[in-house]
């Protein structure tokens, strides 16, 4: 057939035009289908056995009662299980967590290890099996306690440099009018999306397929080939849905376990986390203490910055929240010295959460900022505005946009900053003392290589294969939006499939870089077909079929600071008799390149800014101290906002177009929780007079710190001491 | 898997004799707190006798002007009851201020009076707790205890209770019927609840095999002016770290009748006397009411964190107790 040139309503545009899901009505009747809920043949159920002890070693695993039990198959343990290859680098350049690579050895290097997988005919009968699993150890004695001075903080590099330094910093702090000078703390915090880990797996004819919930098909099948050492075309994931992954689905034990089990049964086995095992098993957000000197003149400029932050890794795998890597994008000043620390703990592995560094970074950062703006007498927004840098603090680099001044007009003028008397705790309604807060938000604007097909069918429809993940972001309907204007057709006749790792490589849904790198992918393929179509009017019934791999594209991009920015804004209400805090409205303004679909990226930031909430006032994982274990790990005791805690959030945008960047989309995954912790707790500040540095701002907090002088606030407010 | 018997019953009698059969039976009622624990590995009863048929889901007007109200009504029905809101406001206000809008659909009120602790230790098989397993230790005393009881606990058990309905039950004089293989009781809910001491396993004076059938109100009087606070960190579905249901009968600026009970702060609805007698004739005001809220907390023995609660208590009492007398001043 002949292919139809574009209608009229292709010209005018799919992109930036709000569009729902394609798949929300499967969504919301139930049709979509999730990784632990797809029907399979014979299908034996594996449940995971974790350990009991904090640190030491497994002595004995006495499976023999266990094997005796109604329907139980097998139990996977370090003395039967397969040896694993772990000494590889993944595609995200790091190495494997031993965290996944199950039952390699006797250690145990933190209380919810895993120490076994009991595989059943029945669930009920593997997790029945697993409780009764008697497990033995010799325990060793633990240290899972995150202080500031722990002796076995090191500087770490992980994903950027650990430390940078220019400038004279003591000099400059000594040359400075006004010092802040102050400690902050977040807490550990879980991901708890709402769809638990969960994967089958089987051997189909020599080919091992994987029915999963993760953020990159393609990403995890190369993790699993090389665990397993099999090549990557025998190896086949597929991720249809996902009900949330905020960096936490990636390759975890439920995967590598439930691999070892099908080829050892040469069966399918599925093996899903609990919510409790999610907590040691799925990663977390390090808990971080952080320090941060500012030093700056009278009228709020920077002479002095220094940000320091630690957290907290696994003995058995180095992972760095780079909290201290937000000020080499944010803020300038003479001397200027940014450092990422950890300690290694007896602590499960923490692992990507939504904006790694930038979360805990910008509430130290921006909290530190605010008080320094208390100090000066200078309006919270006017100090930023004055403290813009013209290129990369530390890198030098030219901005590819930064509109973060535009964020901060367009915020304060739909927020009413300008009517804000500075003076705190003056406000009051009722029992409530009301305040209102701003922080500054980045995010980096990155893209990871990545390979699409295109197809032109003979119906005269089109056809997008690309290993995308939809963590639930919209990102499927976003590259239906993409295709269509990159193809100059509708919406409707295109059809994206993502979640199989048979598409070929591409990026994961993951540092807000997926629907940018995806995208560009979709449209340097849809390119090429459309010139093809040009060529060749006659499609044959197999379609004409164009592949992209964006690796060279990627490459030959300019080097520039290449970041989303954003202002963000809170009112609060502080009970200070009870400690309550109720958050009543919040604003944020992003430059985030191009919005695909307005509808979902509002979404995407509402949520980011909701998490937000939840961090400065509700989200801890708590240890106990005693045993070093988690105390209440599950959704009873580990509080994140409900919808009572989510008041009027307004998301929006300002223009932010490069006319140098080939896409120009730069992701909403994660800088609506950037900032949106520091824009609560000034705010509490302002309604208050408090300053809170220790995360969430629980009750008990506000009760005690109403009866306690602050000791900053008590210190003399024109520095000069810089380090006392 | 773990398998458990399971039956309906449909008359009182016929549930009390199912149960006094089988010594590892618990009655269900909504289940909102018992499926939870029998999921964990904290109940393991070998079968369910669900009450939930029985003819007990009427919230009644009583000869003597009060309340009687079936142990399966739910706490939807009982918050929305139209005598409950007008004469006893406090109730309706602890019942909806607990748990969600699903869970109040399903949760009974002789449930409600008998769920267990959310202490994270006892929710926790592989931890030690004397509630769980006597004698096994109570690692909240040197461990996690930021919401534990500061009122009546004692070294081998610091958990708090975590009903808010029970806690206006308190405040208003509830009594508890109960019926059991020998016969019917009653005993009033300030009896209910035991003295932790050395035997924190052992909540309730019901008697074994007991079912709760009624809670019974007195006539309203007092507790038609009645309020409840709960504080939290989260605005919804979350148990109180302080709650008070309060009464006032304000005459000629003294003090006639008060009522009030604490939540969240004991191992059970603490129903404050010290402060009452306080109150009780004394000109009503924040001195008073300050020092009838130190009276009571005079008895708090707080842990390292959680000496917050005292301060939280004092100035909670004291602010819905001045409410109140300003509703009676208009």
């Amino acid at each position: 057939m002949t292919i139809t040139s574009p209608g009229a309503a292709a010209l005018r545009g799919a992109v930036g035009v709000a569009h729902t899901r394609v798949e929300g009505r499967d969504k919301v009747t139930g049709a979509a289908r999730y990784a632990g809920e797809i029907p399979f043949a014979e299908l034996a159920h594996g449940w995971l056995a974790l350990s009991t002890v904090t640190r030491g070693r497994i002595r004995s695993v006495e499976t023999a009662a266990v094997l005796d039990m109604p329907g139980v198959l097998t139990v996977l343990h370090h003395g039967n299980a397969p040896r694993l290859n772990t000494d590889y680098i993944g595609m995200l350049g790091v190495p494997p967590d031993p965290t996944a690579a199950v039952f390699q050895n006797d250690r145990v290097p933190y209380a919810g290890w895993p120490v076994a997988l009991v595989v059943a005919e029945t669930p009920e009968q593997a997790r029945e099996a697993a409780e009764a699993l008697v497990v033995t150890y010799d325990e060793e004695p633990h240290d899972t306690a995150l202080v500031a001075d722990h002796p076995g903080a090191y500087p770490a590099e992980g994903h950027m440099p650990a430390e940078t330094e220019k400038g004279d910093l003591e000099g400059q702090l000594a040359a400075s009018a006004v010092v802040v000078d102050a400690r902050y703390t977040t807490p550990e915090q879980q991901h708890s999306m709402i769809e638990p880990h969960a994967a089958t797996a089987l051997w189909d004819g020599g080919r091992l397929e994987v029915v999963d919930s993760n953020q990159g098909t393609t990403w995890i099948q190369g993790e699993l080939a090389k665990m397993f050492s099999l090549d990557e075309s025998s190896v086949r994931v597929r991720s249809e849905h996902i009900g949330g992954g905020f960096g936490s689905k990636g390759l975890r034990a439920h995967q590598v376990s439930a691999v070892m089990a099908a080829t050892a049964l040469q069966r399918p086995v599925r093996v899903v986390m609990t919510r409790r095992q999610m907590f040691s098993l799925a990663g977390y957000r390090s808990p971080t203490t952080q320090r941060v000197r500012l030093g700056a003149d009278l009228d709020g400029r920077l002479r002095a910055l220094e940000h320091h932050s630690l957290n907290q890794t696994s003995t058995v795998y180095e992972f760095i929240e780079p909290g201290a890597g937000v000020a080499r994008v944010m803020y300038d000043a003479d001397a200027h010295r940014t450092a990422n620390h950890v300690v290694r703990l007896d602590v499960p592995s923490p692992t990507w959460m939504r904006a790694p560094g930038e979360a805990p970074g910008s509430f130290a950062i921006e909290s530190a900022l605010d008080e320094l703006a208390e100090r000066c007498g200078v309006d919270p927004i006017e100090l930023r505005l004055r403290n813009e840098p013209e290129t990369g603090p530390v890198s030098g680099l030219p901005f590819s946009s930064r509109n973060l001044p535009a964020c901060f007009r367009e915020g304060a003028r739909r927020f009413g900053w300008a009517d804000r008397d500075p003076r705190p705790g003056v406000r009051r309604d009722g029992r409530w003392l009301l305040g209102t807060g701003t922080a500054a938000a980045s995010f980096g604007a990155g893209a990871g290589p990545s390979t699409a097909k295109v197809t032109a069918e003979a119906d005269g429809s089109f056809s997008v294969r690309i290993a995308a993940a939809d963590i639930g972001t919209g990102a499927r309907t976003a590259l239906t939006l993409i295709a269509a204007d990159a193809l100059e057709t509708t919406p409707d006749r295109v059809r994206v499939r993502i979640g199989d790792s048979d598409f070929g490589p591409a990026m994961i849904a993951g540092g807000s870089m997926g629907t940018r790198s995806w995208a560009w992918a979709i449209t340097a393929a849809a390119g090429e077909l459309r010139e093809r179509l040009a060529l060749t009017p006659d499609i044959p019934p197999e379609g004409i079929t164009v592949r992209s791999d964006t690796t060279e594209a990627i490459r030959a991009l300019a080097r520039k600071e290449r970041h989303s920015f954003g202002a963000q804004f809170a009112e609060v209400a502080v009970d200070t008799a009870t400690g309550e805090i109720r958050v009543r409205r919040m604003l944020g303004i992003f430059a985030a390149g191009r919005i695909v679909n307005p509808l979902t990226a509002r979404n995407q930031l509402v949520g980011g800014m909701t998490w937000g909430i939840s961090m400065a006032l509700h989200e801890e994982a708590v240890r106990d101290r005693e045993t070093g274990r988690h105390y209440s790990p599950d959704l009873a005791g580990y509080h994140v906002a409900t919808n009572a805690d989510v008041p009027d959030i307004e998301a929006d945008w300002v223009d932010d177009h490069d006319p140098d960047d080939p896409v120009g989309i730069k992701g909403v995954g994660e800088i609506g929780i950037v900032g949106a912790a520091a824009a609560v707790a000034n705010a509490v500040w302002h309604a208050t007079g408090v300053r809170h540095r220790n995360l969430p701002i629980r009750p008990d907090r506000v009760l005690t710190a109403a009866s306690t002088p602050d000791p900053a606030e008590a210190a003399p407010s024109d520095g000069g001491a810089a380090d006392a | 898997m773990r398998e458990f018997g399971y039956q309906r019953a449909h008359d009182v009698a016929g549930a009390v004799a199912l149960l006094a059969a089988d010594p590892d039976a618990r009655f269900l009622g909504g289940g909102t707190n018992l499926v939870d624990l029998m999921k964990t590995g904290v109940e393991r009863p070998a079968r369910l006798v669900d009450v939930r048929e029985l003819p007990l889901d009427r919230v009644e007007r009583t000869a003597d002007g009060g309340l009687r109200i079936g142990a399966t009504v739910t706490n939807s029905d009982l918050a929305a009851d139209p005598e409950v809101r007008s004469g006893y406001p406090a109730l309706t206000q602890a019942v909806l201020a607990g748990a969600s809008g699903q869970l109040r659909n399903m949760a009974t009120v002789g449930g409600n009076l008998l769920q267990r602790t959310r202490c994270g230790y006892f929710a926790d098989v592989t931890k030690p707790c004397n509630k769980r397993s006597p004698g096994s230790g109570c690692p909240a005393v040197g461990g996690e205890h930021h919401n534990h009881a500061v009122l009546g606990a004692s070294g081998h058990c610091v958990a708090v209770h975590p009903s808010d309905m029970g806690v206006a039950l308190t405040a208003f004089d509830a009594v508890v019927s109960y019926e059991t293989p020998d016969g019917p009781g009653e005993v009033p809910l300030t009896d209910f609840y035991l003295p932790v001491g050395d035997t924190p396993h052992r909540e309730t004076a019901l008697p074994p095999g007991a079912l709760i059938t009624h809670v019974s109100l007195p006539p309203a009087g007092v507790a038609a002016r009645s309020r409840y606070r709960k504080v939290r960190e989260r605005a919804s579905y979350a148990f109180a770290i302080g709650s008070v249901a309060a009464a006032l009968r304000i005459e000629d600026g003294l003090v006639r009748e008060a009522r009030l009970a604490f939540g969240g702060v004991a191992s059970r609805p603490w129903r404050a006397h010290a402060a009452e007698a306080v109150l009780t004739g004394a000109r009503a005001g924040g001195e008073t009411f300050a020092a009838a809220a130190d009276a009571e907390l005079a008895a708090a023995t707080p842990l390292p964190d959680n000496g917050y609660k005292v301060p939280l208590m004092r100035d909670l009492v004291v602010s819905v107790l001045t409410e109140l007398a300003e509703g009676e001043a208009r």
